[in-house]
């Protein structure tokens, strides 16, 4: 691929760097023809909420500058990407694809935004993605569901679906997505392309509106491992503004991706593959013989607290997630329904400003904390937590990395779960337990089914190992031709 | 049944959440389908088990303590351009003293 204007809706992060080094284009016409095309794109799968040309052009124009000047611009210079709209930007609209916030314009930056912009990526707009990233397809939108760019009659998976979408459809060159449950290795499965859930801490949560803090992630989506890759060295490390930000040095993942991955061992988790769908199962399969001739060592494991992740997660994370939206009030965040007592404002408020799926889980999640059930509930699950992690401990004392299918089965249609709230939970049974453990994860295109619809092999890894990570899906990459 | 729409308007009231009737019916239903699926955790034994309370111990305990130094707040005039109504330098809520 060469390095020119013609080429957005497929350009990585190097040819960027390259056309600017080699003045096929500024700065300032890659930000400029990047916007065009996305918003003459977008009507199709409505994966931007919003546009922030002034933004994007200032950015842009301080990138040519440092370039006219000889300074190192950053890793990032130049680069169209996308923020998902739980993302907080200054002055720029955040709506968490709620009605309750259609108005609200954050006066401070999320410290992910701070560091994209630092290293001179341009940010062209927000993404559409389920109220307060509730969901598993983005049909929970206030403003509309996004469509999946490989086949709009279907989703492109949630909740992070618009991040993923723009990434897929070319009109970003990479994104940034929040995951709690699975909400970016889902949809980017989905929509066929990679996304990365970096261990728990290791990326700044300040400016990330909170849906349950001890499982909320902000990570990367890219069409190649080395494009997520630089993208979550860029915003990773310790940040004072979230005491949960990891101390650890992050590495430089770039220049680890050396395809070095013979030997490395790799374990299948039986309880991931009994009633996996037959196409996607089949593809995974062959992407395990693909790590076989790339001379990893495969072998069968056990993960027997699997089966209780669902209901474990949905505990923990409504119980925390009726705690964090219980400032959603009527008085600080811009929308108010109007009532003689404070109480019934609070009440009003709130009934019309949640949609569907946010009050469900504010009951559940206040229902297991109410007075006489916190035993039964929320502290079981917390016990039911620590199995889970202590499974995956004893999994890698003798594996490297484990690779599992990321979602039961390929995109579904728009509508077609959105009836039966245990069946869409249900399906995020594959992705749940890598956050319950807080460690890294990522889905990795393997393939499509005969249909043409993706399927993301997922790999998990130990705490902090997201250079193995990468490492590994690189070459995996590689090795199928996979790359976006 | 694990909830009954009795419960659900208790629970809703300590949500602060005003719902509709057909909201309550749907939600009863809703959640006595997750809570008997949440009932599969009464399977497993964790009597042993010291819950997770903690992701990851990545520092020291007092690693996230820092200097106490000034630095300028975002100030209130920012803090308060999303208030549905303000005035005086405070948010303005209904009143909630009867003289």
């Amino acid at each position: 691929m060469s390095a020119s204007v013609a080429n957005l809706p497929s350009l990585a992060i190097p040819e960027v760097r390259e056309g600017l080094a080699k003045r096929a284009f500024s700065a300032v016409e890659l930000a400029q023809s990047a916007l065009e095309f996305a918003q003459k794109e977008n009507p199709k799968t409505n994966a931007y909420l919003h546009f922030s040309p002034e933004r994007a052009l200032a950015a842009a124009e301080a990138v040519d500058q440092k370039l006219a000047a000889g300074q190192d611009p950053g890793l990032l210079a130049g680069v169209p990407l996308a923020v998902k709209d739980v993302i907080v930007t200054k002055g720029v609209r955040t709506t968490c694809g709620s009605r309750l916030l259609e108005r609200y314009i954050p006066p401070y930056d999320a410290t992910a935004v701070v560091r994209l912009e630092q290293a001179g990526g341009i940010i062209l707009g927000k993404t559409n993605c389920d109220e307060f990233a509730m969901g598993s397809s983005t049909e929970n939108s206030a403003y509309g569901p996004t469509r999946n760019p490989v086949a709009l009659d279907r989703v492109p998976g949630g909740s992070s679906g618009g991040s993923a979408a723009v990434v897929a459809q070319g009109t970003a060159v990479v994104s940034l997505g929040s995951d709690t449950g699975g909400s970016v290795r889902q949809p980017a499965s989905f929509c066929g392309v990679v996304g990365v859930t970096p261990t728990y801490g290791r990326v700044s949560r300040y400016g990330l509106v909170a849906f349950a803090s001890s499982l909320d992630h902000i990570g990367p989506f890219a069409r190649t491992v080395p494009d997520a890759a630089a993208l979550l060295q860029t915003i990773a490390g310790r940040d004072e503004m979230d005491s949960t930000s990891a101390f650890a040095p992050v590495p430089d993942y770039v220049a680890q991706l050396d395809g070095k991955v013979a030997g490395t061992k790799i374990g299948l988790p039986r309880e991931y593959f009994e009633g996996l769908a037959s196409e996607s199962g089949d593809l995974i399969l062959k992407g395990v013989e693909l790590l076989k001739k790339l001379g990893c060592q495969v072998r069968e494991i056990s993960l027997p607290a699997t089966k209780y992740a669902v209901p474990c997660y949905y505990i923990i994370a409504t119980a925390e997630a009726s705690s964090n939206l219980a400032r959603y009030d009527g008085v600080r965040y811009t929308s108010r329904a109007d009532s003689e007592t404070l109480s019934d404002m609070y009440r009003a408020t709130r009934g019309a400003g949640f949609g569907a799926e946010c009050k469900r889980r504010i009951m559940l999640g206040t229902y297991v904390l109410s007075h006489g059930y916190y035993d039964a509930y929320y502290l079981k699950a917390q016990k039911v937590r620590a199995l889970i992690a202590d499974d995956f401990r004893k999994a890698f004392s003798e594996v490297d990395a484990i690779v599992a299918p990321v979602s039961p089965s390929p995109a579904f249609k728009l509508g077609e779960k959105m009836d039966d709230p245990l069946e869409m939970y249900l399906s995020d049974i594959y992705t749940i337990t890598g956050d319950l453990a807080g460690i890294p994860c990522m889905s990795v295109p393997c393939g499509r089914t005969a249909g043409g619809l993706p399927v993301g092999m997922q790999i998990l890894a130990r705490h902090f190992d997201e250079t193995g990570m990468f490492r590994l899906a690189d070459a995996f990459e590689k090795a199928g031709g996979f790359a976006g | 049944m694990k909830i009954t729409e009795k419960e659900v308007r208790y629970v809703a009231d300590l949500a602060n959440l005003q719902l509709t009737d057909p909201e309550i019916g749907r939600l009863a239903k809703d959640l006595d389908e997750i809570l008997t699926h949440i009932d599969t955790l009464n399977e497993i034994d964790t009597s042993h088990v010291e819950p997770m309370a903690q992701v990851l111990y990545d520092a020291a305990e007092t690693a996230t303590l820092r200097d106490d130094i000034e630095c300028v707040p975002l100030g209130s005039q920012a803090a308060l351009a999303n208030a549905p109504l303000a005035g005086n330098g405070y948010y303005k809520v209904p009143k909630v003293i009867e003289r």
